[in-house]
């Protein structure tokens, strides 16, 4: 799977999680700009899982801070597979 | 701090950071600690027991209270045949052992502690920690390594969190209870990978029991060993009060049962029973068992004492799961927001509907003369505000009904119910 495509299904995943509409580049921060908590944390990763059919495990995701960098894991644990 | 409470008025002023102090990343959990107090509430993080009276009474700040925040489910903080190994111990073998399990620091009431949970549990092998936080720590950290996975309940206790991270294992959590979700994610782990399921008997912030039955079977289908945290089901659930593991009939399926001397038994300490035939290596690889001094003689000799008494404890049992059903079906019926819509431990949470106002229902209950737990954010799950209710076999019918009246009158003046 090329990295635009990944990129346009999270980009679909992410919207009921974008309460603020905040427009999403891949300098995006999870925390600063779109405020997510650790509930929502949990609940968006989920769903990236189960569509990628991937774990990203805690100690991954705490080297993920912007859209960006969620983008670039997802396509290499997708290249991985 | 006590005088900042009686001057809610005064502005809250502080000096600038020295640079490089590295408390700057404290400030903003300073900055909320200081605006509920400044509030005028009582600080619920700072209460001092002056006198314990018995495990159901003390004397806090000057009041006469009913304690229903101490986990101390059975009661066995003054139980006579307790107190009176504690003291022998003390005279006979001294205050401390002043060493490690390893070194000097096994005694005779080492191997007796460890002998009564083996019979306790029916299990081949047991090790006690010095706490339940370092058995969690020691065992985990010790088992599943880098590279290997740990699949766990996002609402696991700190202490088994912590254990992954100094493992260094991959620490891959799951949502709440949720089957179907521990299931996904066992699949998905490479096949070869070592894998640790950690699950909790009784998850002590809502009170709520796991659905082990299905989540060890899954677990150990997918080749995975399991580990159960039983803290908060110890000597109440379960025919012979193994936990919620021997409730669900799987307890033979488990690999490892953590508990804690710090709740039912009544003392401190902490303890991992196991029937793998390899675990007596534990003692030399746990770091968090090797590097720590042992139990005091009479700590273990009051646990020991305390866990055999616990075996033939079903009177207590049946009493305090008639505190526990009498407590929860009363909030209720008051128009509380309660953690489980069944009581299914001796823990009942109730929901606050934010934190300040459950920390000035927390304070109302005190002044009243009831003593609860006060659950705050992050600790708790969906950043929920709790106040956390444990019951003890030792309070009586009466006393829940006294309880019921406190929070009745506390929830009206607070404007919950
Ligand atoms: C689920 C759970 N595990 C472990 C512990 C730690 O027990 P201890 O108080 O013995 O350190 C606790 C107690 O807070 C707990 O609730």
């Amino acid at each position: 799977m090329d990295r635009a495509e990944i990129d346009r299904r999270i980009r679909t995943l992410i919207e009921p999680f974008n309460k603020n509409g905040v427009t999403i580049t891949d300098d995006t921060t999870f925390q600063g700009d779109l405020e997510f908590d650790s509930l929502t944390v949990m609940d968006f990763v989920a769903a990236i899982e189960d569509e990628f059919d991937i774990i990203i495990s805690m100690n991954q995701q705490a080297e993920i801070e912007t859209y960006g960098q969620l983008v670039d894991a997802v396509k290499k644990l997708v290249d991985a597979e | 701090m006590s005088e900042g409470i009686s001057q809610p008025d005064q502005p809250v002023t502080r000096e600038a950071r020295a640079k490089g102090d590295l408390f700057a990343k404290f400030d903003e959990l300073i900055q909320m600690r200081e605006g509920l107090l400044a509030s005028g509430v009582e600080d619920p993080f700072n209460l001092v027991m002056e006198k314990v009276l018995s495990p159901t009474r003390a004397i806090c700040n000057g009041r006469e209270t009913i304690l229903l925040g101490t986990y101390n489910y059975m009661g066995m903080t003054f139980d006579p045949d307790v107190i009176e190994a504690g003291k022998q111990a003390l005279e006979e073998f001294g205050s401390g052992t002043t060493g490690s399990r390893v070194l000097n620091g096994t005694y005779q009431g080492h191997k007796e502690c460890e002998d009564a949970l083996k019979e306790f549990y029916g299990m081949d092998h047991a090790m006690v920690f010095s706490t339940g936080y370092q058995a969690n720590l020691g065992i985990i950290s010790t088992i599943a390594g880098k590279g290997d996975y740990v699949v766990l309940d996002i609402d696991s206790h700190a202490s088994i969190y912590d254990g992954c991270s100094m493992g260094r294992a991959e620490i891959v959590p799951f949502r709440h209870n949720d089957i179907e979700a521990l299931e996904k994610r066992l699949k998905r782990i490479p096949a070869d990978a070592g894998k640790l399921v950690v699950l909790e008997g009784v998850y002590s912030m809502l009170g709520d029991v796991a659905p082990l039955k299905e989540m060890v079977r899954i677990s150990k289908e997918a080749g995975a060993m399991v580990l159960v945290d039983e803290a908060h089901s110890m000597g109440f659930i379960g025919e012979h009060g193994r936990g919620v593991a021997e409730d669900q009939g799987v307890l033979d399926d488990v690999d490892f049962v953590i508990g804690t001397f710090s709740k039912s038994v009544g003392t401190v300490g902490g303890f991992c029973v196991s029937n793998h035939p390899d675990f007596e290596i534990m003692r030399l690889v746990c770091r968090p068992y090797v590097f720590t001094a042992s139990l005091p003689p009479s700590v273990v000799a009051t646990a020991a004492t305390s866990i055999r008494k616990l075996m033939h404890g079903s009177n207590k049992r049946a009493h305090l799961w008639e505190n526990s059903k009498r407590l929860h079906s009363g909030l209720k019926d008051l128009g509380f927001q309660l953690g489980t819509d069944e009581p299914q431990s001796a823990i009942v949470a109730v929901i606050m509907p934010d934190l300040t106002r459950g920390a000035q229902m927390w304070e109302a209950l005190l002044k009243e003369g009831l003593y609860v737990n006060l659950a705050r954010p992050p600790a708790t799950p969906a950043n929920m505000t709790l106040l956390r209710c444990s019951l003890c076999a030792e309070h009586s019918e009466e006393e829940v009904s006294t309880i019921l009246g406190m929070f009745e009158r506390a929830g009206k003046a607070v404007g919950i119910i």
